[in-house]
Formats: C-alpha cells, structure tokens, sequence
C-alpha cells in the first residue's frame, strides 16, 4: 500500500499531525500499537495550558502561546466536522499559592517567565486570598491558601475526547488508521520509505512522521535521528462526581463538565513503571485537603499513573533527518496543549519539506553539546 | 419488590428518608434499600435516571447513599446498625466546601 504519509503513533500527537496531514488532502496511513504500550494520551490531565512554562526557553513560551490562540477554531472546526464534544474551556486557569512565601515564589516565577518572553502584556495576574474567594465563592480555601496565580489563555478539554475526535478526523479526511500495527523497521529508499509491521505487512510512503510516543527513540535510530527520551511518570486521583464548584481549571485540580475533580499529577522519575503508589495517593489527597479542607469528604473513585515523553531539557523536539529527507520526529509532553500545533503548523511544514525558522530551537541537536564539567 | 424469607432475630430499625425500617444484624444497608418502596436508592448525577443496588458486591457503585451524613457510602459493603440514618441520594453530590 502506498501513500503520501505514514504516521507512526496514534496518541494526541500523532493524530494530531495526521489528521493535519489528511485536513490537507494527502493520503494519510497511520500505525498504531495497542494497550500494551506506554500510552500517555490515555493518562493525561487535559490542561490546556501556558502559565509557568518554559523557563529558560522563550521559543517554548511562544510556541506554547499560539498554541493556546489557535486552539478556539481548532476545537471548532474537530466538533463540527467529527460531532465531539472535546468540552474545551477557556476562560483562564489558576495556580495557587500557599503562604505568604509562596505567592511571592510564584509572582517572582511568572514575572521571570514574562521578561523572557519580551514586551508584551503579561498573560497573568496575581490574585490575592480575597479575589480569589470572590472569583471562587463555593470553595471555602484552607487557612494557608495566599492566593493564585490566574492566566488568562489557559484552559482545558476532555483529553479522551479529543483523541478520539482526531482519530475520527483522520477518518473524515479519508485517513487510514491500524491499530496492533506495532512498526519494526523503516527501510528508507529513493523514493520515500517503506515500513515493516510485526506480522511483516510493509506499507510505503513519501513521507514518515515518527510521533511514537516513548516507542519513537528505536524508530529515530532508523533514519539517523539519535533522540534521548525518558519516562516521567505521573500520578492521577479521581473523585466522584460533584455539584460545580471550580469555575475554572487549576494546575493539579480540574473540574470536568460532569463533575469529577482530577487531582495531579506527580512528577517522578521512577523508569518504566505505570504502577500507583499508596505515596502518591497519600501526597496528592494532603495537598489537596490542604487547599480545600472540604475535598476530605470526596471518595476517590479512580487512581492511575502514566508516563510523560521526557526529553533531557523537557521541551519538544521537531526535528527533520538530514540523512533521509522526508522523514520527521514530533515528540513533547503537552501534547493536549500543543494539539492545535501540531494539526496546522507541523503538517504544513511536512508538507512543505521544510521545518519553519520559529521551529529551529526544538531540533535535537541542541542535546548533543558538550556540557562543561 | 423483594421481602425477607424468614422473620430476623434480634431485628434492629434503621431510618430511610427518616421512615422507620426493620432490619436484620449482620445484612447490608443495600438489602434494607432493596426492600423499602420506591426501591430506587438514588438518581445518577449527570442524567438523574434512577438506580438501586445491583451488583451486591462492591463493583457496580449504583448502591450509593448518604449514611449517617456520609455521601456516596456503598451500601451493599456496608452493615446496617441500630438506628442508622439512610437518605437517598439526588443527582451529584453538593459539597459544602
Ligand atoms: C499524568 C500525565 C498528565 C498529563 N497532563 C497533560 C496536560 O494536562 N496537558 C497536556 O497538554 N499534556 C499533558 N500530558 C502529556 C500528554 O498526555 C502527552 O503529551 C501526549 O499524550 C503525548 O502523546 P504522544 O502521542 O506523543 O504519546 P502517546 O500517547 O504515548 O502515544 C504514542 C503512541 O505510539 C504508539 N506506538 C509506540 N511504539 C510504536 C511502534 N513501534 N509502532 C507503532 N506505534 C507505536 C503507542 O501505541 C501509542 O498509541 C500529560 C501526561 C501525563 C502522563
Ligand atoms: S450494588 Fe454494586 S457496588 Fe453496591
């Protein structure tokens, strides 16, 4: 079978750049793998988010800012062509603060985060305990609670709902999508690349996205990408459904539209392992019993632990291979965010052969300098 | 809807929606809830349809209610004890956060 572009990974990254890639009127195949593998799309927490990220990387901030603004006419072209409903909020999103040290922290964080980025207006304002009470009237905050941080592009969405609405996207646009499709060899050729399944199917195409999630690193070696990645697992609490009460989504505590408060996620750095732990739950309930002492009646009805994409300076790699011309890696761990990224941006550039100069930072190479002693 | 088979020993009462229940020690509260008209025991929270215990055994959740203050208890786990307090639980929960 030949097409224009193979998409191996079918998480929110992969889907998200081949349901660009079809959008775009290519012939789109895309193979997946199956439950077994590390799936973080099926894990994640569903912020759509930019306040307090990328430190020391203004490109992060940028990319991560327009991502944000592009995501109202993503959300509304997926559900009007797809009929999912990806619940996407975005009236601002909070990050609060405990004690008088730690809203200065913060304000410090963001105010740092903001000079990086340059000149204009601040995405975020400061809200002390008594606005935030008023902007929250049915949550009673714990006596610690200083305040928040509150950025006005944040947001969030139902992030299963989101991958399956880009799953059935890629179908809408004549999109070919495999599951227990696990690739083991790319054999690049003069005319583009063909790929070999367990099973030994072969497909072939112009073009290859490698968007595999944790399994992308064995496939990058392929066409002569080397991409350090490592898992970072994160842990999730559930509760059970409750009246409103968070007006807006907040960084380790959302509200979905049906009710549940999700509660997370841990960083830990503990290998390929998606196990839970009593630890994790026990943390994550004080933290949250600590901001709003009234939590402590909720029963939690779920817990699960997934794995982060990690590269060594966390941010995405985009990255083109030089060896093979036509085969591209899109590998991050805000996948959720960077979605509407991700379906516009990256297919355009795939198609057009060439990755855009605002994607410059986020090649790979930027790994392999030589670090002082 | 269901009815004892044999008159309990040593029965204890319990309150549903404040109506005196005869229960039996050692039954769950969901056994009590099965056998107290209109044998709904609570609405679901996002479409409020009705539900009652079904499963019996701890996996199905439909068996929730507000014991002794407590929302969302799964009565086919727990115990009945003399004088407990039972209420049918409406829609989602209202947190008094
Ligand atoms: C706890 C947690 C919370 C998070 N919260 C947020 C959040 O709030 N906001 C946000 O933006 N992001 C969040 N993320 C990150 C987000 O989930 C990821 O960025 C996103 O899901 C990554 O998607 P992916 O497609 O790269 O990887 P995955 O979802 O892991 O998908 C990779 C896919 O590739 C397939 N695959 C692997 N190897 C092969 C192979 N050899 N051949 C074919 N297919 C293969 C797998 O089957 C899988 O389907 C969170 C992640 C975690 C773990
Ligand atoms: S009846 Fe199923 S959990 Fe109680």
């Amino acid at each position: 079978m030949q097409s224009d572009a193979i998409v191996i990974g079918a998480g929110t990254v992969g889907a998200a750049v081949a349901y660009g890639l079809a959008r775009r009127g290519l012939s789109v195949l895309v193979l997946d793998g199956d439950d077994g593998d590390y799936r973080a799309a099926r894990a994640n927490f569903g912020l759509v988010w930019l306040q307090g990220k990328g430190m020391n990387m203004p490109a992060y901030q940028q990319l991560t800012r327009r991502s944000v603004d592009l995501w109202p006419e993503f959300d509304a072209e997926l559900s009007a062509l797809t009929g999912i409903d990806l619940q996407y909020e975005h009236d601002g999103g909070l990050a609060f603060c405990f004690g008088e040290d730690g809203f200065e922290q913060r304000r410090l964080h963001l105010q740092r985060l903001h000079n990086q980025l340059g000149s204009e207006d601040p995405d975020h304002e400061m809200l002390d305990r008594g606005t935030l009470e008023k902007l929250a009237p049915k949550v009673r905050f714990g006596a610690d609670v200083s305040g928040a941080s509150f950025g006005r592009r944040d947001g969030h969405a139902n992030p299963l709902k989101l991958l399956a609405a880009l799953h059935a996207g890629i179908l809408r646009h004549g999109g070919v999508l495999r599951s227990h499709s696990a690739v083991d060899k790319i054999v690049p050729g003069t005319q583009g690349f063909t790929i070999e399944i367990q099973g030994g199917d072969r497909f072939s195409a112009t073009r290859l996205v490698i968007a595999a999630g944790l399994g992308s690193a064995t496939l990058a070696e392929q066409v002569g990408l080397h991409v350090p990645l490592r898992p970072q697992r994160g842990q999730v609490l559930v509760t059970e459904r409750v009246d409103p009460l968070l007006p807006l989504p907040a960084s380790g505590l959302r509200q979905t539209r049906e009710g549940t408060l999700m509660i997370g996620a841990t960083q830990e750095e503990t290998g390929f392992n998606t196990t839970t732990t009593s630890e994790a739950a026990a943390h994550l309930g004080h933290k949250t019993v600590r901001l709003v002492p009234a939590l402590a009646e909720l029963t939690l009805v779920r817990h699960w632990a997934g794995l982060r994409v990690m590269t060594p300076d966390s941010y995405p790699v985009y990255v083109q291979s030089p060896t093979y011309p036509g085969a591209f890696v899109t590998l991050c761990h805000s996948g959720v965010t960077l979605a509407s990224t991700h379906a516009t941006v990256i297919p355009d550039a795939i198609i057009a052969g060439r990755l855009p100069s605002i994607l410059d930072p986020f090649h790979h190479r930027r790994f392999d300098v030589p670090k002082a002693a | 809807m269901f009815r004892k088979l044999h008159e309990p020993e040593g029965a204890i009462t319990v309150y549903v929606d404040g109506i005196a229940a005869s229960a039996e020690p050692g039954e769950s509260i969901a056994a009590v809830l099965l056998r107290a008209a209109p044998h709904w025991s609570r609405t679901t929270p996002v479409t409020q349809s009705k539900r009652a215990p079904y499963c019996m055994m701890g996996v199905c959740f439909e068996c929730l209610a507000i014991v002794d203050g407590i929302a969302s208890v799964q009565t086919c786990l727990t115990l009945v004890r003399d004088g407990m307090r039972i209420e049918r639980q409406h829609g989602k929960r209202s947190l008094s956060a």
